[in-house]
C-alpha cells in the first residue's frame, strides 16, 4: 500500500503520479526544443559550409566521444534498473545503482573537461592560437561545438546532482521506497533525455564526414 | 478520463456549518478571506489568488509599455525629432514591443483567467501542479524587474525582435541583460503550458468529457502546446546572441561565414507561434462571451475546438513570413506564403461560427459582449489584412511599413486586449464578488472601440503610402494622419484608464455578485461568488454538454 | 541475468555505438549523414522505448515523449528549405 503523499488537488495517488509522469514528457519535449535550436544551427552550418564542418569535426577527438556515449549508455542503463528494484521497493539496491548512475555521470564530465584541455591545447578552441584552425567557419563550428557540449554538460552536472541527492536520500532512509517511486522514475526519465541528447549530438558534431 | 471517488459524505445543505471538503469555515467561504496576510498571498498555491498576483503584474506591465507607447505617439506628433533623440525613440519602441509582448500580452490571459478558471471550468480543485504555478509567477517577476531595471539602466534599441547583426554585434545599449531577462521569463510560459496541459488531461472531474468541455479551455490547451514546444527555441535564439556578443560566436556574422537569416529562423520559429499564444486565449474568450451573449450553445462546437487546435499546429508552418525581404530562398517565401494563407482558415471558421451562434439568438448588450463584438470586428480586418500580409507579392511593398504595425495592433490590441477586458468584465463577479456598473462598462467598451480606430486606422493608409515603421522622423505630408493617430491614442489611454475606476470602485461598493449573473452555462457558475477556496465543496459531475442553454429553459416554464 | 531485457537492450546500444563509429570511416557525404542520423534515431528508440518505459505506457505518454522531436522535424524541415534553395 503506498501511503501518504496524495496532495491537491489529486483524488487517488495513481491519478497524481501519471500526472508527474506526464509533465516530466512534457518538460522532456520542452529541452528537445531547446537543443533542437542548437541542432538548427549545426545543420545550417553543414548546408553552408560542408567541406569546412567535416575538417573541423575530424578534428574532435572522436574516441574520447565514443568512450564518452558508451558511459551515459551503461549510466542510463544503471537508472533503468534502479527504477526496476525501486517498483520492488528494493531500497539499497535502487541506491546503488543511482550511486553508480552518478559516478559514470561524473566520469563522463570528467572525460569531458580532459578533452576541452587538450582542444585548448592544441589551440581549436576560443581563445586558442587562430593560426591552428585555416578557416573561419571550423572556428565558428569549434564554438558551436563547445556551446552545444557545453549545455549539454550543465544538463549532465544538474542530473549527476540530482541522482547523487536522491541516492543519498535513500541511503540515509530520509527518503523511502514506495513513497519515492515516482521521484525515481521522473528522474530516470530526465537522465535518459540527456543520454539521448548525446546519442544525437555525438554523430553531428564528431562524426561529420 | 479521471474518476473521483464519490465523496463519502455530501455537504448538508441544511446544516450551515457543513464545511463540504473545506478545511475552514473561512475557505469555505471564499477564497479571498483564506488568509489577509502578504505571506498568504506571496505563498499561495490556490490557482486563483496565483491568478490575482498576475492580474495586477500584468495591468502594472501594460501601464509602463502603454507609457513607452505614449512617448512614441507624442514624438510622432511632428515630423521632425523634436520629444526623443533618434537613439531614445529606438529604445521606447524596443521597450514598448519586449514589455507588451512578453510581460503583458503572453501571459494576460493565460496566467489570469486561464490560472483563475481552468480548473473551475473542468470541475477540478486546482491546477496540477500548484507550487509550479506560484513559481511561474516568481519567475516571470523576474524577468519583468530585470527588464525594468534594464530600461533605468538605458535601456536597448534593436526593437523587440533583437535582429542580428545589430544585436550581435553593434547595438550599444544592454542586449545581453535585456535578452536574459526574456529567457527568464520564457521559462514562465513553459511551466504555465505544461501544468495547463497536464490539467486539462488528468484533473477533469466525472463526465467532463473532451467533447463537454467549455471551449475556452479548449484554446487554453491549444496555446499551451505553443507554450511549451515554441519558447525553448526562443531561449536558444537569445542565448546565441549573448553568446555571440560575448564571445564572438560567429555564426550571425557574414565574414565569418555566418548567416544573420538563421537568428530570424530560431527567433520567428517561436515569434510567430508566440502570436497565436497571444491570440489564442483570446479566441476562447469570445467563444464563451458569445455564447453568454446569445443565450445560445456556440455554433458548431467540434469546428471551433478543432480550429484552436488547427491554428497551434499551422501556426508553426509559416515563420518565413516574417523574412520575405531578409534574405530568404524565393522557394521557401513561397511555401511560407502559402501557409499562411491556409492558418488564415480555422480563424476564419471560429468567426463564421461566431456569427452563426449569434444568429437568432437573445443578444444582450452587457459590457462584456460589447467587448466581444469589437474584438469581432476589430479581429476580421486585422486578419484580412494579415492575409493581404501573408501574400509575398504585396508584402515586399508594405513590409516594414505602418501597415504591418496596424495589422498586429489590430489583432494584439483591438482583438487580444479587447478580449482580454471583456474577460475581465465578465469574470470580474465572479472574481471578486461584486458587480460593476454596467453603464459605465458600456462607456469603456465604446470608448475603447472609438479610441482603438482613430489609433490605427489611419496607420494602415500611413504605411499603405509608405511611411517606414520605427523611425519618428518622416516626411512632413503623413503628419495629418499621424495626428490623428496619436490623438486617437490619447482617448485610448483615457479608455484603458477608465475600467481601472469603475471596477476598483465596485470593490467597495459594487453589489454582492450573484453565483451566475449572466444566466449562463459552465461550472465556474454553478459555485458561488467568489468561489471557495477549493472550489468545489462535492466533484461535480456532468452530464450535459458546455453550452446546454437549451434545455434549461426548456425545463423552465 | 537479473534484468534481462535492459542488458540485452544496452548490448543493443553498444553495438550501434560501434556501427555508427565504423560506418564514419568507411562513408561519407550524404550517405554518411544518414546513416549516422538513421543509427542515432534507432539508439534513442531503444532508450525510449526500453530504458525510458514506452513499451508498458499508453498513447498519451508516448505521443507527448515524441512530440518534441516531431516538432523540432519542422523546424530543421521548413529552415532547410530555405537553405538549400537559395540561388
Amino acid at each position: 500500500m503506498t501511503e501518504g503523499m496524495l496532495r491537491e488537488p489529486y483524488a487517488t495517488l495513481h491519478q497524481q503520479h501519471q500526472a508527474a509522469r506526464l509533465g516530466m514528457h512534457l518538460f522532456l519535449a520542452s529541452e528537445v526544443m531547446l537543443f533542437g535550436g542548437l541542432f538548427a544551427v549545426v545543420m545550417v552550418m553543414r548546408i553552408l559550409h560542408p567541406h569546412e564542418v567535416v575538417a573541423a569535426s575530424e578534428r574532435l577527438h572522436m574516441w574520447l566521444g565514443a568512450a564518452n556515449t558508451a558511459i551515459l549508455l551503461t549510466s542510463s542503463l544503471l537508472v533503468a534498473i534502479a527504477v526496476e528494484v525501486a517498483r520492488e521497493t528494493r531500497r539499497r539496491a535502487t541506491y546503488r545503482y543511482l550511486a553508480g548512475a552518478a559516478l559514470l555521470g561524473l566520469l563522463f564530465l570528467a572525460l569531458k573537461a580532459f578533452e576541452y584541455g587538450s582542444e585548448y591545447e592544441e589551440g581549436i578552441l576560443p581563445g586558442g592560437s587562430a593560426a591552428a584552425l585555416s578557416n573561419p567557419v571550423q572556428h565558428q563550428f569549434m564554438n558551436v561545438y563547445l556551446v552545444a557540449t557545453g549545455l549539454h554538460a550543465v544538463h549532465v552536472t544538474i542530473g549527476v546532482l540530482l541522482l547523487a541527492g536522491l541516492a543519498g536520500g535513500l541511503a540515509a532512509a530520509s527518503l523511502t521506497l514506495p513513497k519515492r517511486i515516482p521521484l525515481v522514475e521522473n528522474l530516470g526519465l530526465y537522465w535518459h533525455l540527456v543520454d539521448v541528447i548525446w546519442i544525437f549530438l555525438y554523430p553531428t558534431l564528431y562524426l561529420a564526414r | 478520463m479521471t474518476h473521483a471517488p464519490a465523496h463519502p459524505i455530501a455537504p448538508n445543505p441544511r446544516n450551515l456549518d457543513d464545511r463540504g471538503l473545506s478545511e475552514t469555515p473561512a475557505q469555505h467561504a471564499s477564497y479571498l478571506r483564506d488568509g489577509y496576510t502578504l505571506r498568504s498571498w506571496l505563498l499561495t498555491t490556490d490557482h486563483k489568488r496565483v491568478a490575482l498576483l498576475y492580474l495586477a503584474s500584468v495591468t502594472m506591465f501594460f501601464f509602463v509599455g502603454g507609457a513607452a507607447a505614449a512617448l512614441m505617439r507624442f514624438d510622432l506628433l511632428t515630423p521632425e525629432a523634436d520629444l526623443l533623440t533618434n537613439e531614445g525613440y529606438n529604445r521606447a519602441f524596443t521597450l514598448h514591443g519586449v514589455i507588451m509582448v512578453w510581460f503583458f500580452l503572453i501571459p494576460s490571459i493565460p496566467n489570469t483567467f486561464g490560472n483563475f478558471l481552468l480548473p473551475l471550468m473542468i470541475g477540478a480543485r486546482d491546477l496540477a501542479f500548484p507550487r509550479l504555478n506560484l513559481l511561474s509567477w516568481y519567475v516571470y517577476m523576474l524577468g519583468g524587474l530585470f527588464t525594468l531595471f534594464v530600461l533605468v539602466a538605458g535601456g536597448v534599441d534593436t526593437g523587440w525582435t533583437f535582429y542580428t547583426p545589430l544585436s550581435s554585434m553593434f547595438a550599444h545599449g544592454h542586449v545581453i541583460l535585456a535578452a536574459t531577462a526574456v529567457f527568464v521569463v520564457g521559462f514562465s510560459s513553459i511551466m504555465t503550458g505544461l501544468n495547463f496541459i497536464v490539467t486539462v488531461h488528468k484533473l477533469r472531474c466525472p463526465g467532463m468529457t473532451w467533447g463537454r468541455l467549455p471551449l475556452f479551455v479548449w484554446s487554453m490547451y491549444a496555446t499551451s502546446l505553443i507554450l511549451v514546444l515554441a519558447t525553448p527555441v526562443l531561449s536558444v535564439a537569445l542565448a546565441l546572441i549573448a553568446a555571440e556578443r560575448l564571445f564572438g560566436l560567429g555564426i550571425f556574422d557574414p565574414a565569418l561565414g555566418g548567416d544573420p537569416l538563421l537568428y530570424q529562423h530560431l527567433f520567428w520559429f517561436y515569434s510567430h507561434p508566440a502570436v497565436y499564444i497571444m491570440v489564442l486565449p483570446a479566441l476562447g474568450v469570445v467563444s464563451e462571451l458569445v455564447a453568454a451573449a446569445a443565450r445560445k450553445p456556440v455554433f458548431g462546437y467540434r469546428f471551433v475546438a478543432g480550429s484552436s487546435l488547427a491554428i497551434a499546429a499551422v501556426g508553426f508552418l509559416v515563420w518565413g513570413h516574417h523574412m520575405f525581404v531578409a534574405g530568404q530562398s524565393m522557394y521557401a517565401s513561397a511555401v511560407f506564403s502559402f501557409l499562411s494563407l491556409v492558418v488564415a482558415v480555422p480563424s476564419g471558421i471560429k468567426v463564421y461560427n461566431w456569427t452563426a451562434t449569434l444568429y437568432k439568438g437573445d443578444i444582450s448588450l452587457d459590457p462584456p459582449f460589447l467587448f466581444a463584438m469589437c474584438f469581432i470586428c476589430l479581429f476580421v480586418l486585422g486578419g484580412l489584412t494579415g492575409l493581404v500580409l501573408a501574400m509575398l507579392a504585396i508584402d515586399v511593398h508594405v513590409h516594414d511599413t505602418y501597415f504591418v504595425v496596424a495589422h498586429f495592433h489590430y489583432i494584439m490590441v483591438g482583438g487580444t486586449v479587447a478580449a482580454y477586458f471583456g474577460a475581465l468584465h465578465y469574470w470580474w463577479p465572479k472574481i471578486v464578488g461584486r458587480m460593476y456598473s454596467l453603464a459605465w462598462g458600456r462607456v469603456g467598451a465604446l470608448l475603447i472601440f472609438f479610441g482603438f480606430n482613430l489609433t490605427f486606422f489611419p496607420q494602415f493608409i500611413l504605411g499603405y503610402l509608405g511611411m517606414r515603421r520605427r523611425i519618428h522622423v518622416y516626411a512632413p505630408d503623413f503628419q495629418v494622419l499621424n495626428v490623428l493617430s496619436s490623438a486617437g491614442s490619447s482617448i485610448l489611454a483615457a479608455a484603458y484608464l477608465l475600467p481601472l475606476l469603475y471596477l476598483f470602485w465596485s470593490l467597495r461598493r459594487g453589489a454582492p455578485a450573484p453565483p451566475n449573473p449572466w444566466g449562463a452555462t459552465g461550472l465556474e457558475w454553478t459555485v458561488p461568488s467568489p468561489p471557495p477556496k477549493h472550489n468545489f465543496e462535492v466533484p461535480p459531475v456532468v452530464t450535459r454538454g458546455a453550452y446546454d442553454y437549451g434545455s434549461r429553459h426548456e425545463g423552465r416554464s | 541475468m537479473a534484468h534481462p531485457l535492459l542488458l540485452r537492450a544496452w548490448i543493443v546500444l553498444l553495438l550501434l555505438l560501434c556501427a555508427t563509429v565504423g560506418a564514419s570511416f568507411v562513408l561519407a557525404g550524404a550517405a554518411s549523414l544518414a546513416v549516422a542520423l538513421g543509427i542515432a534515431f534507432a539508439k534513442a528508440a531503444v532508450v525510449y522505448w526500453f530504458f525510458m518505459g514506452l513499451r508498458r505506457e499508453g498513447g498519451l505518454v508516448r505521443l507527448a515523449a515524441v512530440i518534441g522531436t516531431l516538432w523540432l522535424l519542422i523546424l530543421l524541415s521548413l529552415a532547410s528549405l530555405d537553405y538549400l534553395t537559395r540561388g
